[in-house]
C-alpha cells in the first residue's frame, strides 16, 4: 500500500511546489497568478470545447511518451519519438496510397501495421547499436530524428509529391473515405482511444507479466539479469521496438486522422513533448495517461493565455519546464522521507 | 453579409489605408464617404501566426498589420503566435470564434489551409476565413473562405536593382527556404532586377530545407560571404540571421518581410516589405459596412499591399534613381518583370521573346525554374 502511495504523494507534493514556482513566474510577468490559473483551467477543462481541445492534443502524447517510457524500463534513455513518428507517418502514407481501391478497414489496418513496424524498427536500431556496438542510445536516437526528417523531406519534396501541393509539398491524399473519423459528435478523433488502450496494455505487460519483469531487471541491473539467464540484448531491442512502434502509430494517426497526407507537419514536436510526459510519469504507462492529459491541457490553454493576458507563447513551455524540473528533482525524495520509511526496523536516525 | 460569390481577381482599393508600422492615424475613414455606425458595433478580428511575432520577418509583418488595424476604435483584434500547422490551428480558430466572437479570421501560414481551414470553415458559415498566400478556387472551396496575398516580387525586383548597383564583385547571395513557386519567383525577380543593371550578375542560392532553420541560414550566409558574395538577401520566415551575419562580416544586405534596417545599420541597402495593415483595414471596413468580402485579393506596389524599405546609408544616388524609375513603372502598371526572352539556368528558354507576363498571371504562381545567372 505504501509502495503505491509514495509515488503519488511525492508527485502531488512536487506538482504543488511547481505550482508555487509557476505563480512566482506569472507574477514576474506582471500578471495576477490567480487570474492566470483560472484562465488555464478555463482553457483546458473549463468547457466541453476546452476538454475536446485538451484530449485532441493529449492523443499523440500518449503514444510518443511510450516511446521513451518503455525503453526506459530497460534502462535506455531514448529520445527518438519524433523520428519514429515521422517514419511511421511517412510509411503509413505510402502504404495507404499504394493500397488505394481497397476497403477502408483494410487500408487503415495496413497503414497501422506498416507505421508501427517502421517506427519500431527505427528505434530498435538505436537499441541494437547500443547493446551490440556500445553506441549511446540517447545520441543515436536523437540523431536518427534528423535522419528521419531528412528522409521525409526528401521523399515528400521529390518522388511522393502531389503536384497540387505546390506551396506545401505533401504526399498524395490517402482518400477521405480511409480517414480515421471522430468519436460521435465531438471533434476528438479515434486516435486517443488507441493511445489509452496501448497505455493500459503496456502497463499490464510491463508491470504484471514476466516479460515486463524481465525488462525491469534488465533496466535495473543488466549484469544480474544476464546471470539470471535473461537475454539482455533481446530485451533491449524488443523494448525499443515496442516504444518505436507506439511512436510510429502516433505518426499513422496524424496522417489518418488529421492531415490525410505525409508532409512537414508530421515533424511538430510531439515526439519531444512525449519525452516530457514519460519522465513526469516516471516511465509508468498508466501514469502517462493523466500526465499526457495535463500537458495537453496546458497547451490547450496556451492560446487563451496569449489572448487574455498577453503572455507570449513561450510561457506554456516555461510552465511545462518548471513542472518537469521540479518533478525530476523530487526523485531525490524517494526513500528518504521518514513517513515512508519502514517503521518496523527500529533504526534510530 | 456574405451572399453572392465573387469572381477572382479583385484588387485592393488603391488608397493605402494605413502606412507602415507605428503610424497612428487611420486614413481609411477619411478617404471613403463617411459612414455613421453606432458605437457598439465592433469588428472582431483574429490573427494566427505560425512563428513568433517578433521574428523581424513573416510573422512580425502580420503582427504589425494586426497592430495597425487594432488602432481603429471599432476593431477588436486578437492574435496567437507559434501555432503549429496541425490540429492546433483548428482548435485556435474555434477558440477565437467561440470564446472571442471572431467574425473574421486570418490564419497567416500557408500550411493552415488544407486540411485545417477547409475543415473548420464549413462549421462556421457566418465567419470569414481569410488565408494568406493560398489560391482560392470558387469551384472547390466554401464561400466563407478567401485568400489574400501580395506581389512582393515587385519589391524584391527593386531590391535587386539596388543590389546590382552596390555589388562590387558582381556576386549576390540568396538564402532560401524551400524551392516552391513563391520563393523561386523572388529569387528570379531579385536576379532579374540586378541583371537589369549588370547583365553579368550571378546569384548563388542555398535552400535550407525549411522556413525557420537559423543554424543552416547562418552557415549558408557565412559560406556565401567566404565565396566573395557581397550582397545577401533571403526568403525565410525570419531574415534576422542572414541580415545580422551579413552585417557582422561587413557585406551588404537586402531585407525581407519587414524593415530590417535596425538589424544592419551600416550594410542595409533596401528591402521588400509587406503592408498588411492596409489589407486588414480594408476587410474590417467591408464588414462594418456590411459589404461582401472579396474571396481573392492580390496586389503589389500599386495597391499598397507591398512596399520597398527605406534606403540604407550606403546606397548611392545612382542606385536610388534606377530603383525609383522602376518603382514608378511598376506602380503605373504595365511593366513586366517576367518578360521574354528569358532562359533558365539549365539553358532552356522558359519565356519566349515577345511574351510578357503580367503580375496577375496565374501561371507565375506555379513557377518551377530559376533564371540564368542563378547558381544553385
Amino acid at each position: 500500500m505504501q509502495k503505491t502511495l509514495e509515488p503519488i504523494i511525492v508527485t502531488a507534493v512536487a506538482l504543488l511546489f511547481s505550482v508555487l514556482l509557476i505563480a512566482l513566474f506569472i507574477t514576474s510577468t506582471g500578471n495576477d497568478p490567480i487570474a492566470v490559473f483560472k484562465t488555464i483551467y478555463k482553457g483546458s477543462f473549463g468547457s466541453w470545447f476546452s476538454v475536446q481541445n485538451t484530449l485532441v492534443r493529449a492523443a499523440p502524447l500518449l503514444l510518443t511518451a511510450l516511446c521513451t517510457a518503455i525503453p526506459a524500463r530497460a534502462g535506455l534513455v531514448i529520445i527518438g519519438g519524433e523520428g519514429a513518428m515521422v517514419i511511421g507517418g511517412l510509411f503509413s502514407a505510402i502504404t495507404g496510397i499504394s493500397l488505394s481501391g481497397n476497403s477502408p478497414i483494410f487500408i487503415l489496418t495496413a497503414m497501422m501495421l506498416s507505421g508501427a513496424m517502421s517506427g519500431g524498427l527505427w528505434i530498435a536500431l538505436a537499441g541494437f547499436l547500443n547493446y551490440y556496438r556500445g553506441v549511446n542510445e540517447t545520441i543515436s536516437s536523437l540523431l536518427l530524428n534528423y535522419i528521419a526528417i531528412a528522409i521525409l523531406n526528401f521523399l515528400v519534396f521529390g518522388m511522393l509529391k502531389d503536384p497540387e501541393t505546390l506551396n506545401k509539398p505533401s504526399s498524395f491524399h490517402i482518400g477521405e473515405a480511409n480517414m480515421l473519423g471522430v468519436i460521435g459528435e465531438s471533434s476528438i478523433h479515434w486516435g486517443i482511444v488507441f493511445g489509452i488502450l496501448l497505455c493500459l496494455l503496456l502497463w499490464f505487460v510491463s508491470l504484471r507479466t514476466t516479460f515486463g519483469f524481465s525488462v525491469s531487471i534488465v533496466g535495473g541491473n543488466p549484469r544480474a539479469a544476464k546471470l539470471a539467464g535473461i537475454s539482455v540484448g533481446k530485451m533491449i531491442v524488443i523494448s525499443c521496438f515496442i516504444g518505436g512502434a507506439c511512436a510510429g502509430l502516433a505518426g499513422v494517426i496524424e496522417v489518418a486522422a488529421v492531415h490525410g497526407r505525409a508532409n512537414g507537419s508530421l515533424n511538430s514536436g510531439y515526439g519531444y513533448a512525449g519525452i516530457l510526459v514519460a519522465f513526469l510519469a516516471r516511465h509508468n504507462p498508466l501514469a502517462i495517461i493523466p500526465f499526457a492529459i495535463l500537458m495537453g491541457g496546458i497547451q490547450a490553454a496556451g492560446g487563451l493565455l496569449q489572448r487574455r493576458h498577453g503572455l507570449p507563447d513561450a510561457s506554456v513551455e516555461v510552465i511545462q519546464g518548471m513542472m518537469f524540473v521540479v518533478i525530476l528533482g523530487s526523485e531525490a525524495l524517494y526513500g528518504r522521507m521518514p513517513f515512508f520509511k519502514n517503521k518496523s526496523i527500529g533504526v534510530s536516525v | 453579409m456574405i451572399d453572392t460569390k465573387q469572381k477572382a481577381g479583385v484588387n485592393v482599393s488603391r488608397r493605402t489605408l494605413i502606412k507602415g508600422a507605428g503610424a497612428g492615424a487611420v486614413v481609411a475613414a477619411s478617404s471613403l464617404s463617411p459612414v455613421a455606425f453606432s458605437e457598439e458595433k465592433t469588428v472582431n478580428m483574429g490573427f494566427i501566426y505560425v512563428g513568433p511575432k517578433d521574428d523581424y520577418g513573416y510573422n512580425q509583418a502580420h503582427y504589425e498589420g494586426k497592430s495597425g488595424v487594432a488602432e481603429l476604435s471599432w476593431v477588436k483584434a486578437f492574435d496567437e503566435e507559434q501555432v503549429a500547422e496541425t490540429i492546433e490551428v483548428q482548435k485556435s480558430m474555434e477558440s477565437m470564434i467561440q470564446l472571442d466572437g471572431a467574425q473574421i479570421l486570418f490564419p497567416t501560414s500557408f500550411g493552415y489551409f488544407d486540411p485545417h481551414i477547409l475543415k473548420i470553415a464549413p462549421k462556421y458559415p457566418d465567419v470569414m476565413f481569410l488565408h494568406c498566400g493560398g489560391l482560392y478556387d470558387d469551384s472547390k472551396h466554401p464561400e466563407n473562405v478567401g485568400s489574400y496575398f501580395g506581389y512582393i516580387d515587385e519589391a524584391v525586383y527593386l531590391s535587386g536593382i539596388v543590389a546590382g548597383h552596390m555589388s562590387k564583385t558582381g556576386k549576390l547571395g540568396f538564402v532560401a527556404a524551400i524551392p516552391i513557386p513563391q520563393v523561386l519567383r523572388n529569387i528570379n525577380a531579385f536576379t532579374l532586377g540586378a541583371q537589369s543593371v549588370n547583365p553579368a550578375i550571378t546569384t548563388n542560392v542555398v535552400f535550407t530545407g525549411g522556413w525557420a532553420n537559423p543554424v543552416k541560414e547562418a552557415e549558408a550566409a557565412t559560406s556565401m560571404i567566404d565565396q566573395g558574395i557581397d550582397v545577401l538577401t533571403c526568403h525565410v520566415d525570419s531574415p534576422k540571421v542572414v541580415v545580422e551575419t551579413a552585417e557582422k562580416r561587413g557585406v551588404y544586405s537586402c531585407g525581407y518581410h519587414t524593415n530590417n534596417l535596425a538589424l544592419a545599420p551600416k550594410g542595409f541597402l533596401t528591402g521588400a516589405e509587406w503592408n498588411w495593415s492596409s489589407v486588414y483595414a480594408m476587410y474590417a471596413e467591408k464588414i462594418i459596412k456590411g459589404e461582401k468580402i472579396p474571396n481573392l485579393v492580390r496586389g503589389g506596389l500599386k495597391e499598397g499591399i507591398v512596399k520597398s524599405s527605406s534606403y540604407g546609408p550606403s546606397v548611392t544616388a545612382a542606385a536610388k534613381a534606377d530603383a525609383e524609375v522602376a518603382k514608378a513603372q511598376l506602380v503605373a502598371g504595365g511593366f513586366s518583370i517576367f518578360k521574354g526572352p528569358i532562359k533558365d539556368n539549365k539553358g532552356n528558354e522558359v519565356i519566349p521573346a515577345g511574351k510578357a507576363y503580367q503580375q496577375t498571371d496565374i501561371t507565375l504562381e506555379s513557377m518551377d525554374w530559376m533564371v540564368a545567372g542563378v547558381i544553385g
